[in-house]
């Protein structure tokens, strides 16, 4: 089957109920998309399906169809995306496990909301568990990922 | 079989009791008490967890046959699809995923896990049975739908997922069939209400 994962398609073969997360890391070897419960429950797998978030490991690669793929590769080539730029700044990550669910459904969160509050926030990272903690700064560096989305700075 | 079926009309008839109405929506009325009866039916699946746990009070959906506030703080959003970032299709995909996947793994169905929208709730959680028959037929709290409409409701595929729900999950207490018979006598009989 054909997929178009970041912008470029790509032919794969693989069962039509394999998780689009095996396809993503164990085919196209796109690895900065993690496997944390398998069930839907933490957000580590997520990636975009035409802009929208949605975790890799429920969803069988063959509901994808023609949907446009997007993963943390796919963000930009060097980590220059306002939302890769801001984490680092604000020095977000622990251990970094989930920080790749977390910056997916920031970046579809910003492309949809410019301007979030802290309650849309919360509304739309709850879905994304992080075991560090990093909660707090999670939130700062998407208030900073923002600004930096509209031409601002610190 | 055609045999027993005659049987049953006999039965019927020899204790001066009708038929249950047509179950193809064009039948006779049925009488106020048959559809008293059958809306008790419709109420045991309205009220079970497969359709109640979205039809909550608040704007917090349910989940399990518990009936326990959903996870990852999941909420109705502007127009009942969730949160942006998190909308209900983050995590429920256009299908159940495959058994392989194993429990706790969230359905699906074609056309989208949703909530009723805000201004249309359409609360079936702690309901009392006349009130929810009320709320149920009610344009101004229905979303604007006719019997019709309603009816035609039920054939979406978020509704007859609740009779395929997927691992480990518990259907509603009568079959699809039954449920239709008795919407369609409750319906033909002038859609009565429990005081």
């Amino acid at each position: 089957m054909k997929l178009d994962i970041n912008g470029t398609v790509r032919e794969v073969e693989a069962p039509p109920e394999m998780p689009l997360l095996w396809v993503i890391r164990d085919l196209l070897g796109f690895t900065g998309t993690k496997f944390g419960c398998g069930m839907a429950q933490c957000g580590a797998c997520t990636v975009h399906l035409d802009g929208q978030p949605v975790r890799s490991c429920v969803t069988p690669v063959s509901t994808v169809g023609t949907r446009k793929v997007r993963t943390i590769e796919g963000l930009s080539p060097d980590g220059s995306h306002p939302v890769q730029r801001a984490w680092a700044e604000a020095d977000v990550v622990q251990c970094g496990y989930c920080q790749s669910g977390q910056i997916m459904t920031t970046v579809a969160l910003l492309e949809q909301n410019p301007s979030p509050s802290d309650t849309d926030i919360d509304a739309a990272l709850s879905g994304n568990i992080c075991r560090c903690g990093t909660y707090v700064r999670i939130r700062e560096a998407v208030h900073l990922a923002a600004r930096l989305s509209h031409g601002g700075g610190k | 079989m055609k045999r027993s079926g005659i049987c049953f009309v006999l039965v019927l008839s020899a204790c001066g009791a009708k038929p249950a109405a047509s179950t193809s929506g064009t039948g006779g009325p049925a009488s106020g008490n048959q559809g008293l009866v059958a809306f008790e039916t419709v109420r045991g699946v309205l009220q079970h967890a497969r359709c109640q746990n979205c039809h909550p009070r608040g704007d917090t959906p349910l989940q399990g046959d518990d009936g326990r506030p959903h996870l990852q703080n999941v909420q109705r959003g502007p127009d009942g699809h969730g949160m942006v970032g998190e909308r209900c299709t983050t995590c429920h995909g256009p299908m159940n995923p495959p058994d392989s996947y194993g429990p706790h793994t969230p359905p699906g169905v074609t056309t989208g896990w949703r909530m009723p929208k805000p201004d249309q709730r359409l609360v079936f959680v702690g309901v009392a049975p006349g009130a929810l028959c009320e709320q149920v037929k009610d344009p101004a709290r229905n979303g604007g739908k006719d019997m019709a409409a309603l009816r035609a409701h039920l054939d979406d595929p978020l509704v007859t997922w609740a009779w395929s729900p997927g691992f480990g999950r518990t259907p509603p207490p009568v079959s699809r069939q039954a449920f239709l018979d008795a919407w369609t006598t409750w319906a033909n009989a002038g859609a009565p209400c429990p005081k």
